[in-house]
């Protein structure tokens, strides 16, 4: 029985375009980063300047640099950058967004309008800005930005979270188990979350892609990773003065970030169809 | 010459399990004047026959077979050709009052819209027609209700809307599906009233669809009744009711609430499901839930039967159903 | 109508208030104090507690932002810590830059979605709908600001079409000042319009699967006027929320691309300002955007009422 389950669940994966190629990509760029935990082709941190801007070789797939540094290997280096950012941020956001969302479905009345106002509120303030301005109060770095963007990823969750858990509120079954006497703690645990589970992993995905493209920017203007700690956008910012003599520098880096964002919005969208038919039709 | 004609007509739907067949070999005549009730279980592809007449069936429809209005087939038109006859020689109207008007325009301009567009009638005669349109359907105070938006009336109120929006041109047919099947009890009378009386007054041809006996009974002097996309008997409503003949008319019958046995009298309802419509048994699409069904049933499609002018029953057991007629064939 | 009128106009300048609140508290916990950064840090102790006396900075806080919101309400901006001189001359030049480029990569992005979604939609699981819609999931992928470097790289460098980035002035003439805006603009309107293509195209057939659009067929009108007549306005109501809620990112995406593009614009204005600890810039110009934000919104909830007649009766 739950071997045909799981069968057909498979089977609706691979049946899924946007669910294999977003998955393949995905599951590519997290290779790159853990092999290059241990290995890399060239070098990244080592500034070799009788190497600067050489053109691809068998030694340089891509080239190297205005440091000689290998820009395959800052590339590779750089997916653990965006992957970690991804991580945390998203998960800053699940966390506090998701408890909240079911707080305010849970308990209804002031608490619910708190919530919802203070996340209204915190849409009139663009993402970018309210990170730049995070950033500004906390100082640039790495760590500073993925928690400004972890912390524009809360009013997001907390309206998805909300609007979707007071739908399974209104079901019957939700009802019946209020009728019975269990508290509101074990319902939201027992029959809320796990009923929403499945919007949340799509939108996870989705939040994901948009935090590294978040991180991205802010290492562009120079607020987001330090170097010399590789990041596609800090590589992106020191190709742009370079944009008329060494145009490829450019490229490479931004292709990265529109890659990982590509997969897992395929990815994310492949989740929908598999995990909520339903909402997939309704697109 | 007779008005419509269906000829073995067949609708199948591609879906993700294979081709569904809809509606099968379905055969119909219409003459002017004349009102066809379409009796069955929900699922028995009803509306699929309805949109087919209306050239609107959904995207993964295919059609076979051919619909004659006034001898021309309807099935080779295009669908500029289509657009001269809908609303215009043909008109339909919906089972859900409540979603089948646009909310974001007035009812007036929507009555309006197929004046405007069959009649070629200027702004001011199409909207002195629709407030006599409007009037002559029972909506009181028309020369206000016409800047109405829908959500501003009720659903009886929507449904006399959607009659006088089918009614605008005058149509040759006009096809009800449903038409108060999400209508309170009380205003259900009152709508089948006012098509009745709509119709007999232009001389419309009437084709009634809906799922309860007693409103075809009511309603209509022709039935066929359906069941799994094809017709399983057909005649006049006088022929049918006197003479209950397939068992899955019996059946619809025994299933029919009566008055007079008030709560003590027990509805039954016809055991099973409806067959599906992807893999249909070879047989008889009824045998899985026919009291009288033997293996001859299962294995070949039953024969056409002849039971008095115009009344039509396919059944192997005609006799035994006949026969069943005098005692219960479902407790 | 006036009821719901007035209830959006409440909800505009609350948010406006509570807007000013929060950007004035971020700016009080900004570690760095504007007056060591004007003088540098060898400066003298009592050179700074005369410039901190100078700018105000030694009143409280709430005095301060009382003073800035009433300075507001008669339109005074107040004076830079920095530079010295009205902040409204910083920033007017800046405005006169933003302002038309969100205008223009909101026109471009909103055409360039409804031209997009529309023919997908109508075209509906044919080859031209997969391809756009193919191409659209790239357009969501891409970081703007590498757009916009591509952009330059291939119309400015290359083809040399178009200047790769600075502004002219308004004194140089429109056409000049179009071009020099043409490519960030461009650079911002892709990624928004892609996202609003695929929004227009479900929503549009959404919509199509609606008992009203049967109906309206049911009347004779053919599909391409049912596509106009009905199908559009009541697809455009989702299509609206979203365009409302992009403009916030569209101002924000006007930061980085103003970077790439080397504009002197609100963004670049308020990232200088960050850095220079300019306090009274920073909040103004975030307060502006902000305001710009809500407003938009608020353009956007009136639309709504004028699309959809539900919504009168609902919050009157
Ligand atoms: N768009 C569709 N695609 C596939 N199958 C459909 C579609 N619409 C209806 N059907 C199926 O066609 C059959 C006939 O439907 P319908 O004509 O609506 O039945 P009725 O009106 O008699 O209740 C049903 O089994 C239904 O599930
Ligand atoms: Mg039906």
């Amino acid at each position: 029985m739950s071997n045909t389950a799981s069968n057909s669940f498979i089977s609706r994966c691979a049946k899924s375009r946007s669910f294999v190629i977003g998955g393949t990509i995905t599951g590519f760029l997290l290779v790159c980063a853990i092999v290059s935990l241990f290995w890399t082709p060239g070098t990244v941190y080592d500034i070799v300047i009788k190497d600067r801007f050489l053109t691809p070789s068998a030694d340089h797939l891509l080239g190297t640099d205005q440091f000689g540094r290998d820009v395959l290997s800052m590339l590779m280096t750089g997916t653990q950058n965006s992957i970690t950012v991804g991580i945390v941020a998203v998960s800053i956001g699940l966390f506090a967004g998701v408890g909240l969302g079911l707080l305010a479905a849970a308990r209804k009345g002031w608490t619910e309008e708190l919530i919802m106002r203070l996340s209204d509120f915190s849409f009139a303030f663009p993402a970018i800005l309210s990170a730049i301005m995070i950033t500004a109060i906390l100082g640039p770095g790495g760590v500073n930005s993925i928690i400004a963007i972890g912390i524009y990823n809360i009013p997001v969750f907390a309206r998805l979270t909300r609007g979707s858990a007071n739908a399974i509120w209104a079901r019957e079954y939700v009802m019946a188990a209020r009728a019975s006497g269990k508290n509101k703690l074990s319902i939201t645990l027992e029959h809320v979350l796990p009923n929403i589970l499945s919007i949340i992993i799509v939108q996870a995905t989705i939040q994901f892609a948009l935090a590294i493209l978040a991180e991205a920017a802010l290492s562009y203007l120079g607020l987001g990773t330090q170097p010399p700690h590789p990041s596609w956008g800090r590589m992106l910012n020191e190709a742009q003065t370079l944009m008329f003599l060494h145009p490829m520098q450019a490229v490479y880096p931004g292709a990265a970030i529109a890659l990982a964002v590509f997969g897992l919005n395929l990815l994310g969208d492949g989740l929908r169809d598999i995990l909520d038919p339903r909402l997939s039709r309704k697109r | 010459m007779t008005l419509l004609t269906v000829n073995n007509l067949n609708v199948n739907l591609q879906t993700a399990s294979g081709p569904a067949r809809a509606v099968r070999d379905l055969n119909l005549t219409l003459e002017k004047g004349q009102t066809l009730g379409i009796v069955g279980e929900s699922g028995c592809g009803k509306s699929m026959t309805a949109l087919a007449l209306m050239g609107l069936l959904p995207e993964n429809a295919t059609t076979e077979g051919s619909i004659l209005l006034n001898g021309e087939n309807l099935l080779e038109k295009s669908e500029r050709e289509l657009c001269t006859i809908r609303g215009n020689r043909m008109a339909m109207i919906f089972q859900e009052p409540m979603t089948s008007l646009n909310p974001v325009h007035t009812v007036g301009r929507q009555v309006m819209e197929p004046l405007r567009l069959h009649k070629r009638l200027s702004k001011a005669e199409a909207f002195e027609q629709a407030i006599r349109l409007l009037d002559r359907v029972g909506i009181p105070n028309p020369e206000e209700r016409i800047y109405n938006y829908p959500h501003q009336l009720s659903g009886g109120q929507r449904q006399r809307v959607m009659i006088a929006l089918a009614l605008s041109c005058s149509p040759d047919i006009l096809i009800a599906d449903e038409p108060t099947t999400a209508l309170d009890v009380t205003i259900q009378d009152q709508i089948l009233e006012l098509i009745q009386t709509l119709v007999a007054e232009e001389g419309m041809s009437l084709v009634l669809i809906s799922h309860d006996l007693g409103v075809i009974a009511e309603n209509t002097e022709k039935v066929v009744v359906m069941y799994g996309g094809t017709v399983v008997e057909s005649g006049s409503t006088e022929q049918i009711f006197s003479q209950l003949t397939h068992p899955y008319t019996q059946g619809l019958f025994a299933a029919m609430p009566k008055l007079g046995l008030g709560r003590k009298g027990r509805l039954t309802t016809i055991p099973g499901t409806v067959p599906d419509l992807v893999n249909l048994p070879k047989g008889c699409t009824f045998t899985d839930r026919c009291p009288l069904a033997t293996d001859i049933c299962r294995n070949t499609p039953p024969p056409r039967s002849e039971l008095g002018p115009h009344h039509q029953v396919l059944c192997h057991h005609l006799e035994q159903a006949i026969e069943a007629r005098s005692r219960e064939l479902y407790t | 109508m006036s009821v719901f009128f007035a209830k959006r106009f409440l909800t505009l300048l609350a948010t406006l208030v509570g807007a000013s609140v929060v950007i004035f508290t971020v700016m009080e916990i900004l570690p760095g104090d504007p007056a060591l950064v004007i003088l540098g840090v060898d400066a003298s102790e009592d050179a700074i507690q005369a410039l901190t006396k100078e700018l105000g900075l030694d009143k409280s806080a709430v005095e301060r932002y009382f003073g800035w919101i009433f300075g507001l309400l008669q339109g005074e901006l107040g004076n830079s810590y920095a530079y010295k001189v009205p902040v409204w001359e910083l920033v007017e030049g800046a405005l006169k830059i933003t302002v038309p480029l969100a205008i223009m990569s909101m026109i471009l992005s909103v055409t360039l979605a409804l031209v997009i979604g529309l023919y997908a939609a109508a075209n509906h699981n044919k080859t031209s709908d997969i391809t756009l819609m193919g191409f659209s999931q790239l357009g969501i992928s891409v970081p703007n600001f590498w757009l916009a470097v591509l952009l330059i790289i291939f119309f400015a460098v290359n083809l040399r079409w178009l200047p790769p980035g600075g502004f002219p002035g308004w004194e140089a003439g429109f056409w000049a000042c179009f071009k020099a805006l043409l490519l960030p603009a461009i650079a911002l309107a892709t990624v928004q319009g892609a996202i609003l293509a695929r929004i227009t195209r479900s929503s549009v057939l959404e919509v199509y699967r609606e008992d009203y659009v049967r109906t309206a067929r049911a009347k004779g009108l053919s599909r391409r006027a049912t596509l106009w007549l009905h199908v559009l306005r009541n697809a455009m109501i989702p299509v609206l929320t979203v365009m409302g809620l992009q403009f916030a990112n569209l101002l924000a995406g006007t930061v980085v691309i103003e970077n790439v593009f080397h504009l002197p614009g609100l963004g670049s204005t308020v990232l200088k300002a960050i850095n220079n600890r300019d306090t009274i810039v920073v909040e103004n110009v975030v307060l502006m955007l902000a305001g710009m934000v809500v407003v938009t919104n608020f353009v956007v909830d009136l639309l709504y009422a004028v699309i959809d007649p539900r919504l009168k009766a609902h919050d009157l």
